[in-house]
């Protein structure tokens, strides 16, 4: 029969066997109230990224926010309130603690020089201002103002933005407002295929 | 008291004497349905489970299947079955069953258990592996009628489902039940999933052309605590391998059948677990640890 | 989807085709689940392979992809044959009745009236509504009349005057570029007995008599008695005129990756008017759509032509704002007796507080509101025409926020040889993802490396679960989520990386001036967090607010300057009111952040849920729903009553809002579709709003095993065009393309995501090919063997699957074979990683051709060849 300490801290006997003073028993362990990984963790409501079924989904981090917790997931279960999915989440619903804490996550920004074959690290800094200049640059080459009937088109044919599927409403308002003010036409999204 | 929070044990594998604490406090008989006439084989319920046991992530290949890998495994312990069943007519119908434990009535690995407490049964009905008290002799694979338990060869220990013992000891549905997209996985009383079972049984009959509609809950082995909805319930192996009327291997049962009312002999057997354990697995090493958690 | 998720449940009859939702919706697949336990609603399936969906259907029928339009012609054939329709609600809630021009021509040599073979376009001119008033009972003359006026020629068609272009419906892609075509007569001709043999009904009964069970099993495959087992199962609740039952139609891109996409949903949305299931609960026409968001991206305008709501983009010819709300405001075109809502009529309210919200002080009626600020398209700038422009040098730079153009498609490798002539590329992401190392793709020698001039930026941005926002579903509903724990490492949240670059290059035009600075200078940019919004301050913006006290004439209430906004009746064209989007107006008001309740309450029990969250337009949630209801006003099942007229109250009131003008009586014969002018539903298209026919007509894709059976000389769908560029290349039966191919997803990863996931990799580990046991045995090939599948443009290799759940199928006679591939593994994911796949690309085989609405690429059914590798 085995038994360690381990087995003592974590575990409760059941049915009235003590325990000894000592910390050991010698009877086994038979029924263990473990409490419930997720019963203090932080609950915050939210919205699966995959399917267009928007299922809620309650995401437990650790800690009670307090100041010094930095928050991290441990764990994701559906919204039983959410009156679509009441609870249920499938098989990449189930897995999003996985999306969400996953070591191939992209850190920092890097940038591939031209002609180069590999990546390097950059500030954001630098890559702001590099990108700005390269923005500007396309536009001011490539804007057109009149068409060749005199038409006022205002618009620039060199930039094209495609937006992504979880990319919110938001978010999608800012691009369309940015965008078109840059004269962008070529302005697409995952809706289209 | 503590003990009052925790689940009421109703049978502890190879213990001498009483069951403590036994009867002290009611209990549900809890139970699981499994509709596969509306099971998709999504998965959700194999992922749930992994995720809530905070399994370690187990390589697979591709075997020519949509199912995740041949069998459970010890960190792996609900399968959906994939089956393409051909009609008599040439159709093809796309079975799917999610394997898991059974928590038989009377389970076959309790029986055949010669560890005190490394496994108990629940009044509620759920199977619980205890691996605190587990020897590793791999007894309760060969006693389980439906080859549930799976050993780990490096804790040494074997696993299974637990019904989720945690979640439900505090008032939770299992993981798997919470998941289920399509509500085909259902939890609750015996007594209700029983009745929504025949009921679906019936109306499959009636208003969609299953005749042989019926519910899954072996007599053989008392009945079960996950029972199934099948479309031809005359034919359960249809549904990879369901045993039509599954049974204890006879030597588990004469075993049980002996030890129960010999309270001395128990001991005996006890050792002889150990010896067994002893010649399968060889002498301990060191002291194992739990399965290892998720890397991160 | 014209209703929603749960109300599926109130269904009695499925339709599930083109779309496989227990694999891609599991948890919305709990709602169709709901319809067959407690309703012992039927389901049946139409797929080219037997899905997880077909798994449970009552009824599943294994169709060739892309004869979609065959077999749903047939079903509207069947219905009609067999007087399985309904009948108050075609002729009143439909254009069933309309006249239609003389002139106009149906496609029985495949091609309609008014076909420039030249220019592969249409004059739809004769495609129109004929003017006049009402001829019930004036068939016989008419008929005698028409005989008459037969061989007459077109007609010109401005005689309507006041018309204008037939307003897209909700969702609608216009045609864009073209020159305001034609207007819709404002009086339309129209008989009530349905028998004028120019009315909408005749015309859609002869196109469709075509559409023989006969033909439908040379189209399609599926045996004849198996067509006409589901097409009396479908029609069945239609039997003997009785309209208490429902049936609905659930698709997503299996229709519309077509090369006639638009027009499949178009035949089941008539399919649907026809047997009166729209606007009805457990009814419609339902767009599963397939991502968490594409629907709001659709709604806030991230689709080349169109602005928020659905405002279309100004053209070159709109040479000024009135020139171009005249184009985009329809006009009312109607029986006289009728009335029509025509809420489309409001777009100048909706066009002017767009564009308040975007500039601010800068958009005043001097300037006609910054119109020019906005730039000017005639021609097609969608998602193909970004790679082939790119290919062909004209696109210089492209920002990619969370889009992998690489793996999506279609001819992956075109879009990375696109990527290799452009200056610079800006990509924002959570994983390291295939366009962003486009330039390391596999095959991609040193040498070629170092030739590879592009810049790319590649920015760490932040996973759903650390920012915050709202996603719409398929069903409309915009749903707030919240911040759960900040990004990791050095990530960013997308909002602050897209402001900052948009503040740098707005300080760059101020320092050193350049090109049209004005709307760069002037865009509205009033955030407390410049640098970075919060997406709450934008979601305000959005729905919009009062710029000046304003006054509602019909309601007398007033709005303070700065105060949120209730709904988009407020909206107005002078200049008092912004609005990001009409259509989200009502969706943070005063009372609140409506997108963020969460009121669990359905007191109907139709699952409505009226207080969670919020749906467009104005929280409905059942679109068309005056539909559900009789001439009178009175619904037609009272066990689903959705909404209703209350004499007592002379108001529309229900349990769901009302799709209505409220105040309109019954005895008014206000048509339901309120979007359109006609305000009827369209069974025919008039003029502008499809690219290809008034009806839909049946096309092979752009790669078919066989010649079109019902006009073999008008093979593809006449107004696609192919590409022309060096890289696009389409296959034929002729150069051993003899296998019909077919891509979709597995319910066990997400498109391109996934596969950085450990826990979906253990559940499908590789990427593999299903495909027939006879096939298989053909080639000698048993499941694990690694196949070459190969199409015009290029080589896919993978594990074979091989299954009974796709069996080979007689097309037109010809023994042909299906198979499918799983788009989900590209070269950078954990099994990629590990080099357990080949890193070939599903998408490197698809063609590049287009719906010629939605601009959709044809992912399904194209042609490829299959060898053992």
């Amino acid at each position: 029969m085995e038994f360690s300490r381990r087995t003592f801290l974590k575990s409760t006997l059941v049915g009235g066997v003590g325990l000894s003073a000592l910390g050991f028993d010698l009877t086994p362990v038979y029924a263990q109230t473990q409490g419930l990984k997720i019963s203090r963790a932080t609950e915050t409501r939210s919205t699966c990224p995959y399917c267009s079924v928007s299922c809620g989904v309650i995401i437990y981090t650790l800690g009670d926010k307090a100041k010094n917790a930095i928050p991290q997931v441990v764990h994701v279960e559906g919204d039983p309130d959410h009156p679509i999915n009441r609870g249920t989440l499938c098989p990449k619903g189930s897995s999003l603690e996985q999306d969400i804490l996953n070591d191939r996550r992209l850190l920092k920004p890097q940038v591939r020089r031209p002609g180069s074959d590999h990546w390097e690290d950059i500030s954001w800094e630098d890559a702001y201002n590099e990108i700005a200049q390269k923005v500007k640059k396309t536009r001011d080459d490539t804007f057109l103002e009149k068409d060749p009937a005199g038409h006022t088109v205002n618009r620039c044919e060199g930039l094209a933005f495609t937006g992504g599927c979880t990319d919110t409403n938001e978010f999608n308002y800012l691009v369309v407002k940015t965008m078109r003010s840059l004269g962008v036409c070529y302005l697409e999204n995952q809706a289209r295929v | 008291m503590s003990d009052r929070r925790t689940l009421q044990i109703k049978q502890i594998s190879a213990h001498p004497g009483p069951i403590p604490g036994e009867g002290v406090q009611r209990d549900l008989e809890v139970c699981k349905l499994v509709d596969t006439t509306t099971c998709i084989g999504c998965k959700a319920c194999e992922v749930a489970c992994v995720e809530w046991n905070d399994m370690p992530f187990t390589p697979t290949t591709f075997d020519n299947t949509y199912q995740t890998m041949p069998e459970t495994a010890w960190s792996f312990w609900n399968l959906i079955k994939f089956n393409e069943h051909q009609r008599e007519d040439g159709t093809i119908q796309w079975l799917m069953r999610k394997d898991q434990c059974m928590h038989c009535a009377d389970p076959g690995c309790l029986r055949a258990c010669p560890a005190d407490g490394a496994i108990v049964q629940y009044s509620n009905g759920i199977v619980d592996f205890n691996q605190e008290n587990c020897i590793g002799c791999e007894f309760c694979v060969s006693g389980c009628p439906f080859n549930i338990p799976k050993f780990n060869p490096t804790t040494k220990k074997v696993y299974k489902c637990t019904l989720c013992s945690d979640r439900v000891g505090q008032g939770l549905e299992p993981a798997c039940i919470k998941a289920c997209p399509t509500g085909c996985l259902k939890f609750g009383s015996k007594d209700d999933m029983k009745f929504i079972a025949e009921e679906r049984a019936q109306q499959l009959r009636e208003h969609f052309g299953y005749a042989n509609a019926g519910v899954y809950d072996p007599a053989s082995i008392g009945g079960t605590h996950v029972i199934y909805v099948l479309h031809d319930a005359t034919r359960p192996e249809l549904y990879g391998g369901l045993p039509k009327d599954p049974q204890i291997p006879w030597s588990y049962t004469v075993w049980k059948w002996l030890a129960k009312p010999v309270l001395g002999t128990l001991a005996l057997f006890g050792l002889l677990g150990v010896c067994l354990h002893y010649v399968t697995v060889g002498p301990r090493k060191s002291q194992p640890e739990p399965p290892p958690r998720k890397e991160r | 989807m014209t209703n929603g998720w749960i109300d599926i449940k109130n269904t009695d009859m499925m339709l599930i085709m083109g779309g496989n939702p227990a694999e891609n919706h599991p948890c919305g697949f709990k709602w169709p689940i709901e319809a067959k336990l407690n309703r012992n609603a039927k389901m049946i399936v139409v797929d080219p392979r037997l899905t997880r969906t077909a798994a449970i259907a009552d009824l599943y029928l294994q169709i060739r992809a892309g004869a979609d339009i065959a077999f749903l012609g047939g079903l509207i054939n069947y219905a009609i044959q067999n007087n399985r329709i309904a009948h108050d609600y075609l002729v009143n809630f439909t254009n069933a009745a309309f006249l239609i021009k003389e002139g106009f021509k149906l496609p029985e040599d495949g091609l309609y009236s008014g076909f420039d073979s030249e220019k592969k376009t249409y004059d739809k001119a004769t495609w129109n509504y004929e003017e006049g008033g009402d001829l019930t009972g004036k068939a016989v003359a008419a008929m005698a009349a028409a005989g008459a006026a037969a061989h007459k020629a077109h007609t010109s068609d401005t005689g309507g005057g006041q018309g204008h272009q037939a307003a897209s419906r909700m969702g609608a892609k216009g045609s864009a570029g073209t020159p305001p075509p034609p207007m819709l007569p404002p009086k339309v001709a129209y008989d009530l007995s349905l028998h004028h043999p120019r009315c909408v009904f005749q015309l859609l009964k002869q196109q469709y008599s075509r559409y023989t069970p006969e033909m439908v099993e040379r189209i399609t495959g599926i045996p004849q008695d198996q067509f006409l087992k589901a097409a009396d199962m479908f029609t069945s609740i239609r039997k003997d005129g009785d309209m208490k039952q429902v049936a609905t139609i659930i698709y997503a891109v299996g229709w519309t990756q077509h090369s006639f996409g638009t027009q499949i949903i178009r035949t089941a949305a008539m399919l649907q008017l026809l047997l009166g299931n729209v606007g009805r609960a457990g009814g419609g026409v339902n767009a599963l759509r397939g991502h968490s968001n594409i629907q709001g991206a659709t709604d806030m305008a991230g689709i080349f032509e169109i602005l928020p709501g659905y405002l279309k983009m100004p053209t070159p010819a709109d040479t000024d704002f009135a020139a171009y709300l005249k184009r985009i405001t329809p006009t009312a075109s109607k029986p006289t007796q009728w009335d029509s809502f025509n809420y489309w009529s409001n777009t100048p309210k909706f066009a002017v507080s767009f564009l308040k919200a975007m500039y601010g002080p800068a958009a005043t009626k001097q300037n006609d509101w910054a119109f020019h600020y906005l730039p000017k398209i005639d021609r097609n700038y969608s998602w193909v025409n970004i790679w082939n422009d790119m290919y062909e040098g004209k696109v210089k730079g492209l920002f990619a926020f969370g889009m992998n153009g690489v793996m999506i498609g279609p001819d992956s490798q075109k879009n990375i040889d696109a990527l290799k002539k452009a200056d610079w590329l800006v990509v924002c992401e959570i994983y390291p993802d295939e366009t962003s190392e486009f330039w390391k793709a596999p095959g991609i020698s040193p040498d070629e490396m170092k030739k590879i001039a592009t810049t790319v930026y590649r920015l760490p941005g932040a996973g759903f679960a650390e920012k915050d926002g709202t996603f719409v579903n398929s069903a409309r509903w915009l749903q707030w989520k919240n911040v759960a724990l900040p990004p990791p490492g050095q990530a960013k949240v997308d909002q602050e990386i897209l402001a900052t670059i948009f503040l740098k290059v707005r300080g760059l035009y101020q320092k050193e001036g350049g090109k049209f600075p004005d709307p760069i200078l002037n865009l509205s940019w009033a955030y407390t967090d410049r640098k970075n919004p919060s997406l709450s301050e934008v979601a305000k913006e959005i729905n919009g607010k009062a710029l000046a006290d304003i006054t509602d004439p019909k309601t007398n209430q007033t709005y303070k300057a700065g105060q949120q906004l209730p709904g988009f009746a407020a909206l107005k064209d002078d200049g008092t009111t912004m609005s990001g989007n009409w259509l989200y107006c009502g969706s943070w008001t005063e009372a609140g952040a409506m997108i963020q309740r969460r009121g669990t309450e359905d007191p109907s029990g139709l699952g409505v849920y009226p207080n969670w969250a919020w749906s467009w337009p104005m929280n409905r949630r059942v679109m068309y729903n005056r539909a559900s209801c009789d001439l009178d006003g009175k619904p037609w099942d009272d066990s689903r009553p959705q909404v209703w007229w209350d004499e007592a109250k002379q108001s529309w009131v229900g349990n769901d809002v009302p799709d209505f003008k409220p105040d309109s009586n019954p005895k008014d014969h206000m048509g339901p579709f309120i979007m359109n002018p006609e305000g009827v539903g369209r069974l025919f298209v008039p003029l502008g709003a499809m690219a290809d026919g008034p009806f839909p007509e049946y096309y092979e894709p752009i790669e078919s095993p066989i010649a079109n059976p019902l006009h073999p000389n008008q093979n593809n769908n006449p107004v696609v065009k192919k590409y022309k560029t060096d890289m696009d290349k389409y296959g034929s039966v002729d150069q051993g393309y003899n296998v019909i191919c077919t891509t979709y997803r597995l319910t066990e990863h997400y498109h391109y995501w996934t596969k950085n996931n450990p826990m979906n990799v253990q559940l499908v580990p590789e990427p593999f090919v299903e495909i027939p046991v006879e096939l298989a045995d053909k080639l000698t090939v048993r499941g694990g063997d690694k196949i070459k599948v190969t199409s015009a443009r290029s080589t896919y290799i993978a594990k074979a699957m091989v299954t009974r759940r796709i069996r080979p199928m007689k097309i037109d006679g010809k023994d042909t074979f299906q198979i499918g591939i799983p788009i989900h593994w590209g070269f950078r994911g954990i099994a990629e990683d590990e080099d357990k796949t080949a890193k070939t690309l599903a998408n490197q085989l698809t063609p590049t051709v287009i719906d010629p609405n939605a601009f959709t690429p044809e992912f399904k059914g194209f042609l490829v060849k299959v060898e053992k590798a």
